[in-house]
């Protein structure tokens, strides 16, 4: 609480995680006009290191395929260190076994790409009620 | 871009784009285009290539064309995209001659998007 009484509202912090600089791009815009500070990285072992060296997100927007590691071992990982943030899982595939696979590796939703404002306002949503 | 849309070149993931488009982002669709035309012409590049090995390496050319296909879905070009499902289910078959064909209709398409989307941005200088 501040000094004059107003609680400060802490700003939200997205990374997005995806080798497609198309989608690098979509999603941040999306994300900031949304009010979260967000951070981009290409492939699933940044995220990883970006967690190990001591950063934390609200949220992360995981690219199902991705060169160095992919989406699926990144999520395990981030799990298996403890990240509990919201990780959802974004993807072109559209095969019901590769995304329950995606799904089971940690993931809280899987999203088909890209992310449009209406997709990012109902994760934002479902965010502030887990938070709450 | 009523009429790009009509015309079915485009789809609702293109007006998805010019809603994002704001002050803070003045020139968000001309910069996801050109990022697009940039991506596709090395894709394409690599898919040209692999369509000249014989035998054809079908898993590689599948895989470079869901990533093209990825791209084409991110600025809603919708007839690029058909033509990129098409060759996939080529590829899936193992139809080489299939794949061949296909490749032409996919570059024509992604070549006559360009020259509209070229259009439509120098109008709005």
């Amino acid at each position: 609480m501040a000094a004059n009484g107003v609680e400060n509202t802490k700003q939200m912090s997205a990374l997005i995680v995806d080798d497609d600089t198309i989608i690098q791009k979509i999603h941040k815009v999306i994300m900031t006009k949304l009010g979260f500070k967000t951070q981009v990285v290409e492939n699933g072992k940044k995220a990883v290191d970006l967690h190990t060296s001591g950063c934390s997100f609200d949220v992360i927007l995981m690219d199902m395929e991705m060169p160095v590691m992919n989406g699926l071992e990144a999520t395990k990982e981030l799990r298996a260190i403890g990240v509990e943030a919201m990780i959802v899982g974004v993807t072109a595939r559209s095969s019901e076994t590769e995304k329950q696979a995606f799904m089971e590796a940690g993931l809280n939703e899987c999203i088909a790409k890209p992310l449009n404002m209406e997709k990012a306002k109902s994760l934002v949503k479902k965010l502030n009620k887990e938070d709450n | 871009m009523v009429w790009l849309w009509l015309q079915g070149y485009l789809d609702e993931q293109f007006i998805q784009l010019e809603d994002l488009q704001d002050d803070a982002n003045p020139n968000f669709v001309e910069e996801v285009v050109t990022l697009f035309y940039g991506d596709s012409a090395r894709l394409l590049h690599s898919i040209e290539q692999a369509l000249e090995s014989n035998p054809l390496d079908f898993n590689g050319l599948e895989a470079y064309m869901h990533q093209f296909k990825g791209s084409c879905s991110s600025i809603g070009a919708r007839k690029v995209k058909s033509e990129c499902t098409q060759f996939r289910e080529y590829c899936n078959a193992r139809n080489a001659e299939g794949c061949i064909r296909t490749f032409q209709q996919v570059k024509q398409e992604h070549a006559t998007l360009r020259r509209k989307l070229e259009t439509y941005f120098q109008a709005l200088v």
